[in-house]
């Protein structure tokens, strides 16, 4: 288990935006009458992107209110699940670096180490210039591209110090930056191009897909 | 090595067209109406008949468990829940499916509902994958608009397709705690019996099944159980995604036959074990939770449910976990305990303590900083977990280090008389905080 407790500073108040509010009500109509407390995840998603990047405490009460939930089942879900930032985070970036053992095996450990000389020497802490942040994540479901990092929505993948370097400096001075492999690769298939799936009679009206060898592939991502 | 005629992700690397035009070129949503004029009974017989076993991890007949599902209706909605929690370590073939393939997610919902008499399925995925979130929900707006699914759809069986996200939170995979999450509370496992097939969602009739077990349905349906029964071997049938991490030089994810021999799959698909496969040092076959294997049993090693039961290891979700000889064993299977010291939900006690505790005495034991009886006493631990917690995750948290000791003892011995040699007193035993 994962202790996870409220920031000692909070923020006066919180009430969704129009365009939040909606998207809400949206989540909640998912569910049967009388269940809207399956929506507490979605909300609380919300409230998070809303908020930079963190949930406060008086988030929580307000989706808690909105559902029609007791306080504290709504800070139960808040602390259980550990996606849910409980402190500020970067400005520009919060890094999630994934360091169970597939990740391991090719090389997390020298990720953390950059994060730990280049943003703070511990996890969850905003850097100097409140720029990042980092954490050590278990498994993102993405093995077969590890190492990796996601930083938001988005996972950078087969990194390597150099990379992971360069991705950093990249977003510190605001360049555009691409997810997905960091090599010459198509999503999960082998580096060189794929070993199956190249028989053309499978894709009618498609043009032959590229054989072994041909290096990185044009995404339809 | 398996024909490409005879895979069912055709478009697993995203070279293709994911939307609705495109699954429909490859075959999706074809005759869907006249699978479900088949009744209820035709579709589970046909999936018993193909042999299909559960891809969350378990292999448990799928057509069976369907078949759970109340045959009469007491009222109560019956729903259909699809597990694309996927959170086991070495595991990230749902991702390929449901961001490249979420059709054949979407028409294998509606078959597999329409078997189990539900009129409404949620699918329960990871929050950590927001784009393929995106790309499933899309799918779902499409499917609505085309009248594949919704209310008066062109099928005949009203039904409803509704995503809902997680947050974080590994145990949510096991199939109560992602129930209870979907109520809107921690994801805590319910204690069976009921099962979730007379009480699983809000009280209702439910079942829980693979996005993986799920998306070939169709294509079971289509092209005959037969088929699907005739790639592999009778009890371990059909096409597998398989996901090969470490030290491979290409690891990738592929479709195969089950059974696929392990050292066939490395050289084949993924360049072979770094090094060469001599420098083999053992492999995890099935995701984080089965027992490693050392190199010697993986040479002729069939990759399928019961051959690797016989190794007292597992095909759980076909997640292959390579190390070659640069490896620190110790070290590798102590991340492991790490994970899931993290991932205990915390409400049983043996689980909860148990996790944190083998995880610090395997700590010093990457160190060498142990006692050698600790061995045995770590190993007592683990059966002191095992199967004694409301949960599989505890069993989880036992394997892989029984694995450990049973084919690694001389490595933890010689890593403890290395640093007993440099130390002047004896190490400290220091386990229990
Ligand atoms: C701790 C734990 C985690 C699990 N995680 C997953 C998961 O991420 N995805 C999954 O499909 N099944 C997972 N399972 C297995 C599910 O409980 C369940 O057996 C499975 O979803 C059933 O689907 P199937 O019959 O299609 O295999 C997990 C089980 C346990 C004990
Ligand atoms: S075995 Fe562990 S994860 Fe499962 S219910 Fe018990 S404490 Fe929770
Ligand atoms: S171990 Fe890092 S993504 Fe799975």
């Amino acid at each position: 288990m994962a202790v996870r407790r409220l920031a000692e500073q909070q923020p006066e108040g919180f009430v969704f935006d129009p365009q939040n509010l909606a998207r809400a009500q949206r989540e909640i109509a998912k569910y049967p009458p009388g269940r809207q407390q399956s929506a507490i995840i979605g909300l609380l998603w919300e409230a998070q992107n809303q908020n930079g990047g963190w949930l406060s405490e008086p988030a929580i009460r307000y989706v808690a209110e909105m559902l029609d939930m007791a306080y504290i089942r709504a800070l139960e879900v808040a602390t259980f699940y550990t996606m849910f930032n409980l402190h500020p985070v970067g400005t520009v970036a919060h890094i999630q670096v994934c360091g169970t053992t597939p990740c391991m095996l090719r090389g997390s450990e020298a990720l953390m180490d950059i994060c730990r000389h280049r943003i703070h020497h511990d996890q969850d802490h905003p850097s100097a210039d409140g720029k990042f942040s980092w954490i050590e994540v278990e498994c993102a479901g993405t093995c077969v591209n590890a190492p990796m990092v996601q930083i938001g929505s988005q996972v950078f993948e087969d990194l390597t110090p150099e990379t992971f370097n360069r991705l950093i400096d990249d977003l510190d001075a605001g360049r555009p930056v691409t997810p997905g492999p960091q090599v010459a690769r198509q999503l999960s298939e082998p580096e060189g191009g794929p070993t199956t799936l190249t028989d053309p009679s499978l894709y009618p009206g498609e043009p032959a897909p590229a054989r072994k060898g041909t290096g990185r592939a044009k995404k339809k991502d | 090595m398996l024909a490409d005629k005879d895979r069912i992700f055709r478009n697993l690397y995203g070279r293709h067209d994911w939307r609705l035009a495109g699954a429909r070129s490859r075959g999706s949503w074809d005759g869907t109406k006249q699978i479900l004029e088949r009744g209820r009974d035709g579709i589970i017989d046909e999936v018993k008949k193909s042999g299909l076993r559960g891809r969350g991890g378990a292999g448990f007949p799928t057509g069976l468990k369907w078949s759970f599902m109340p045959k009469t209706n007491d009222g109560r909605p019956h729903y259909l829940v699809v597990n694309a929690d996927e959170s086991e370590p070495g595991t990230c073939k749902d991702r390929e499916i449901m961001r490249h393939d979420p059709h054949l997610l979407l028409e294998g919902c509606l078959i597999a509902g329409f078997s189990m008499a539900a009129h409404t399925a949620y699918i329960y995925i990871r929050g950590e994958f927001l784009h393929e979130a995106e790309r499933v929900q899309a799918a779902i707006d499409e499917a609505y608009d085309a009248r594949l699914i919704g209310k008066d759809n062109i099928h005949g069986w009203d039904f409803d397709i509704f995503l809902h996200r997680g947050a974080g939170a590994y145990i949510c995979g096991e199939e109560t705690a992602l129930l209870e999450s979907l109520e809107g509370k921690k994801g805590l496992p319910r204690l069976k019996p009921p099962f979730p097939a007379n009480v699983g969602l809000w009280g209702n009739p439910t079942t829980v099944s693979n996005v993986e077990s799920v998306a070939v349905a169709p294509d079971i349906m289509r092209r005959g159980g037969a088929w699907f029964a005739s790639i592999g071997r009778p009890n371990n049938t059909g096409t597998k995604l398989f996901c090969i991490s470490g030290h491979v030089d290409k690891p990738c994810t592929v479709e195969e036959a089950m059974g696929v021999p392990l050292r066939e799959l490395i050289e084949t698909h993924c360049g072979g074990v770094r090094g060469g496969w001599d420098n083999l040092l053992a492999v995890i076959p099935g995701g984080a939770s089965v027992p490693l294997l050392p190199a010697e049993q993986c040479q002729n090693l069939p990759m399928d449910f019961d051959a690797l039961r016989e190794l007292k290891s597992g095909l759980g979700t076909a997640a292959v976990i390579v190390m070659d000889k640069s490896t620190d064993v110790i070290k590798a299977i102590a991340r492991l305990a790490y994970f899931y010291k993290h991932e205990s939900c915390g409400q049983c006690t043996p689980c909860r303590e148990g996790t944190g505790w083998m995880w610090r005495v395997l700590s010093r034991m990457v160190r060498g900083e142990a006692q050698k009886r600790e061995i045995d006493m770590l190993l007592e631990v683990t059966y002191q977990i095992e199967g004694h917690t409301i949960c599989a995750l505890g069993d989880a948290a036992a394997w892989p280090i029984q694995g450990l000791i049973r084919h690694f003892r001389p490595v933890i011995e010689r890593r403890i008389d290395e640093f007993t040699a440099r130390a002047k007193d004896d190490p400290v035993l220091e386990a229990a905080e």
